[in-house]
């Protein structure tokens, strides 16, 4: 008896192991289940951020430059041989290069935007004429990434952008003092270049100012007045249901849809210009239209009935009554829910595409009606370039947009937290 | 300039209504015992609405159709015969004139007819902005006069106000609708065009695609083949690679959350969690082309295997990774809702938590968990930039996830970024590849929204 007693708990033991065991094993793999998703973000974030940095630095080569007036002529500084006297001052430094091919090479250590820089200097500055002046030039993308160290040295030369001559000149020039590393102030107010050492996210930034200008213009107004008609005054009746059904599943077709609509729409029938931010905005508007709808929907329904029945007690009329009690009080909750939109529409690019934001624009757009481009567009440019100088720039303005993004979600945390009221 | 002027002046004269009527109605009120009806400010709204609507919506009107109507116009003046001509080349004509009057570079010589038809545009744009801004403010001031005479002390002045505010109320839910009606019309309709060239069954069906049109009658490979099977297979490929990252992590990680973890680490971990949701489309592109892709694609070497740098599993992983918070919280949320009693009277038998959880709460939750994997999968089909900057181009009929594939947003954006025209085969191919993208992620949102409301039934 007591054996087989003894027998049953000791199945029942071993039962009851095993069945903890699976209890274990569940919450085991909910715990790797997180820690591979929070991982893989570390190393989205990680992957960004490490190769971001390098771009906020430029490399800068100082050169001896004489501005003569036989190169640059006084009267008209905009049209002097710029090219020239970089060429004259390179080749001083370092005579006893002669061969063509060599020559090149030297001359492939300064960017070829550099005599762009020199003229703007000149121009602004005609004093400069006939003086020789040591200025800091931008160096070529191939020096800025090797004195960065995103290339490397060591591996043989066949493998390097830069031979062993370009190596040892560079060694000189630093010898000398004549090679630095500055913060790189272009990047964020320079438009994008086909030069990576150049190109900047100033020209992105501006169009998606704009573009998002226009989506908030129109689409919180708009927004807003629908949500408060179909939450306060609409009555239940088939249209309404059709309506609130429409901008649900409005919420779910994919963005480059939106783009398709955006193409035929503005463009083709209204004959807006292509690659504008006024058709960029006119198109996340509608993409963001059903987020702001849906979020000022549940912030106007979290606010208590009996608000609105006192109001009707004392007399108002129901405009009156969203008007003066209602909106106010959920105005922080439809703060939050257009924040979080418009966070949306900033790192949106694919609707972009569809309707030609996607060109290479040097100008910065000042107007919503000039060619502009956004900077999540920007980042799928830069991407589609084979230099590879402009994977840092890449991954710079992803720190950039991600930046603003986490500001605009920040804002709305705060919002909700401070002005949030529990009924 | 002039529009602005136009604005600015209807604004004013909107200004000046308010606060004059205001004046008028409180000297008026004063000089009767009768109390008005409405309160003088919406006596001062009554008359600056009708001082400003009728003359924006005109305006507004106008703007949308001026270039139409200019056009009309415009190629009345210049004759039958030239009105006569293709098209195309009647567009090129006018896009020159139009140019040239506004002084922008020309693809052809200025001749003397030219030159006159600019200077005709020109004028006729002279013109009808002038008689739009005359128009504009007489329409204001005669708003103003009108709405003027009818505030007396007993007008009902606020009635008209907010009649006015709900029918603009109304005019803006109405945006959606439009919205929707744009997006069906505009894709349906280039879709008809598209498949009055290629039939819907070589589209459907077809095995092949390679979306060249020909320029020359006479060309070699000129007849573009528009065989979508390819797109749709390398689609559900990457979408299928993607449920199958993000459906148990999801699932593993909102069973932990919604029954083990404490509140404090869910209030920690589940933000976090949504902020992969958060991270736009183009940052994933740039990881998974970047980082995962030359990853794998050294990994497989390693291996021994043959892994494509644009391999479908390195687009596929990362969009798994992008619909992770999708399905761990709406799962989570299903769960969540599973009723108490059902998960204490499990425990009370009993049942241990994974037991209730695997026993109970999951089969209770499944409607809701499916219709969380609907939701992701429409995200994971309408996905684009991760598939643009990650996947191939090349269309190829496969179900190896080493090899690279080719989805259908990847295939609109190729189409249609660019210059083209808008009518070959070849630009309305996107449109069509748009429509059943359209459809299947509405056809996907309703069945799931279809689901989670039946499930709600059965237990309220």
């Amino acid at each position: 008896m007591k054996r087989a007693g003894w027998q049953v708990l000791e199945t029942s033991s071993r039962r009851l192991n095993k069945r903890y065991r699976r209890e274990r094993r569940l919450k085991a793999l909910g715990i790797l289940a997180i820690l591979i998703a929070l991982g893989v973000l570390a190393l989205l974030l990680g992957s960004v951020i490490e190769r971001s940095y390098p771009a906020f630095v430029k490399t800068e080569i100082a050169l001896d430059l004489n501005i003569s007036s036989t190169l640059v002529k006084p009267d008209n500084p905009a049209k002097g041989k710029y090219g020239k006297i970089i060429r004259n001052a390179l080749f001083d430094i370092f005579p006893k290069v002669n061969k063509r091919t060599e020559r090149r090479e030297l001359l492939a250590l300064i960017s070829r935007g550099a005599h762009f820089e020199l003229r703007r200097m000149v121009r602004d500055e005609p004093e400069l004429i006939d003086t020789v002046q040591r200025v800091w030039l931008t160096a070529s993308s191939d020096v800025d990434m090797l004195v960065k160290g995103s290339m490397p040295r060591e591996v043989p030369e066949s493998e390097r952008r830069l031979n062993d001559r370009q190596l040892a000149w560079l060694d000189a020039l630093e010898e000398k003092g004549q090679l630095q590393t500055t913060f790189n102030g272009r990047f964020f107010t320079g438009s994008d270049s086909r030069e990576p050492e150049l190109a900047g996210i100033g020209g992105a930034l501006a169009g998606s100012f704009w573009t998002l200008l226009i989506t908030l213009v129109l689409a919180f107004p708009l927004g807003v007045a629908a949500a408060i008609y179909l939450q306060e005054f609409a009555p239940k009746n088939r249209i309404t249901d059709f309506i609130e059904v429409n901008i649900n599943n409005l919420a779910a077709v994919p963005s480059i849809v939106f783009g398709l609509l955006g193409l035929v729409i503005f463009i083709q029938l209204f004959e807006l210009p292509r690659s504008t931010a006024v058709v960029g905005g006119l198109t996340l508007m509608l993409m963001t239209l059903p987020t702001i709808i849906i979020s000022t929907r549940a912030a106007l329904s979290a606010v208590p009935p009996s608000i609105r029945e006192a109001a009707h007690g004392i007399g108002a009329s129901p405009v009156q009554v969203v008007s003066h009690h209602v909106l106010p009080l959920a105005l922080p909750g439809i703060m939050t829910g257009t924040i979080i939109g418009m966070a949306r529409a900033l790192g949106e690019t694919a609707p972009l595409l569809m309707i030609g934001m996607v060109a290479f624009i040097v100008d910065i757009p000042s107007a919503p009606f000039d060619s502009a481009t956004a900077l999540p567009v920007q980042i799928f440019l830069w991407a589609d370039s084979p230099e590879r100088g402009f994977v840092e720039k890449m991954s710079a303005a992803i720190i950039v947009l991600l930046a603003f993004l986490i500001l605009m979600n920040a804002l709305a945390v705060y919002l909700r937290r401070r002005f949030e009221t529990r009924w | 300039m002039q529009l602005f002027i136009l604005l600015v002046a209807l604004g004013a004269i909107a200004a000046l209504g308010y606060f004059f009527a205001r004046r008028k109605l409180l000297i008026a009120a004063g000089k009767t015992l009768v109390r008005p009806h409405s309160m003088p400010g919406y006596h001062g709204w009554y008359v600056a609405l009708w001082c400003a609507l009728p003359s924006l919506v005109v305006v507004l009107a106008w703007l949308l159709f001026e270039e139409r109507i200019l056009e009309a116009l415009l190629i009345t003046y210049l004759g039958p015969e030239i009105a006569s001509q293709p098209a195309n080349m009647l567009g090129l004509l006018l896009n020159d004139i139009r140019n040239l009057s506004a002084g922008d570079a020309l693809s052809r010589d200025v001749d003397p007819a030219l030159q006159d038809a600019a200077d005709r545009y020109a004028s006729l744009r002279t013109t009808a902005r002038a008689a739009l801004m005359g128009g504009g403010i007489a329409l204001g001031v005669a708003g103003l006069t009108w709405s003027w005479y009818r505030v007396q002390p007993a007008f009902r002045a606020r009635y008209g106000v907010e009649r006015v505010i709900k029918s603009l109320l109304i005019i803006a839910s109405f945006v959606a609708v439009v919205t929707t009606v744009g997006i069906i019309l505009s894709v349906l309709f280039e879709s008809i065009r598209f498949f009055s060239i290629v039939s819907v069954g070589d589209f459907l069906f077809g095995l092949e695609w390679s979306p060249q049109t020909a320029i020359r009658e006479d060309q070699v490979g000129s007849s573009g083949a528009f065989g979508a099977v390819p797109l749709f297979t390398g689609t559900l490929l990457i979408t299928l690679i993607a449920m199958v990252v993000a459906l148990p992590i999801g699932l593993f990680s909102a069973i932990y959350m919604s029954e083990f973890a404490t509140p404090g680490l869910r209030n920690a971990v589940k933000p976090v969690l949504e902020i992969l949701a958060g991270v736009p489309t183009v940052v994933y592109g740039f990881f998974a082309a970047l980082t995962v892709a030359p990853a794998l694609r050294d990994m497989g070497a390693g291996l021994g295997l043959d892994v494509a740098s644009e391999s479908a599993l390195a687009a596929g992983a990362v969009m798994g990774i992008m619909i992770i918070p999708f399905i761990s919280s709406l799962s989570d949320d299903a769960m969540v809702a599973v009723p108490r009693s059902l998960r204490e009277g499990s425990l009370a038998i009993g049942a241990t938590k994974s037991e209730t959880v695997i026993k109970v709460i999951l089969p209770a939750a499944l409607p809701g968990i499916v219709a969380a994997c609907l939701l992701a999968i429409s995200r994971a089909i309408g996905e684009t930039m991760i598939v643009v900057m990650a996947a191939g181009l090349a269309a190829k009929l496969t179900a190896n996830p080493l090899d690279a594939v080719t989805t259908v947003t990847t295939q609109m954006v190729t189409l249609l970024v660019g210059d083209q025209e808008f009518d070959s085969a070849k630009t309305l191919a996107a449109f069509a590849l748009g429509l059943a993208l359209f459809l299947a992620t509405l056809a996907l949102n309703v069945l799931a929204l279809y689901i989670a409301r039946k499930y709600r039934e059965q237990y309220e």
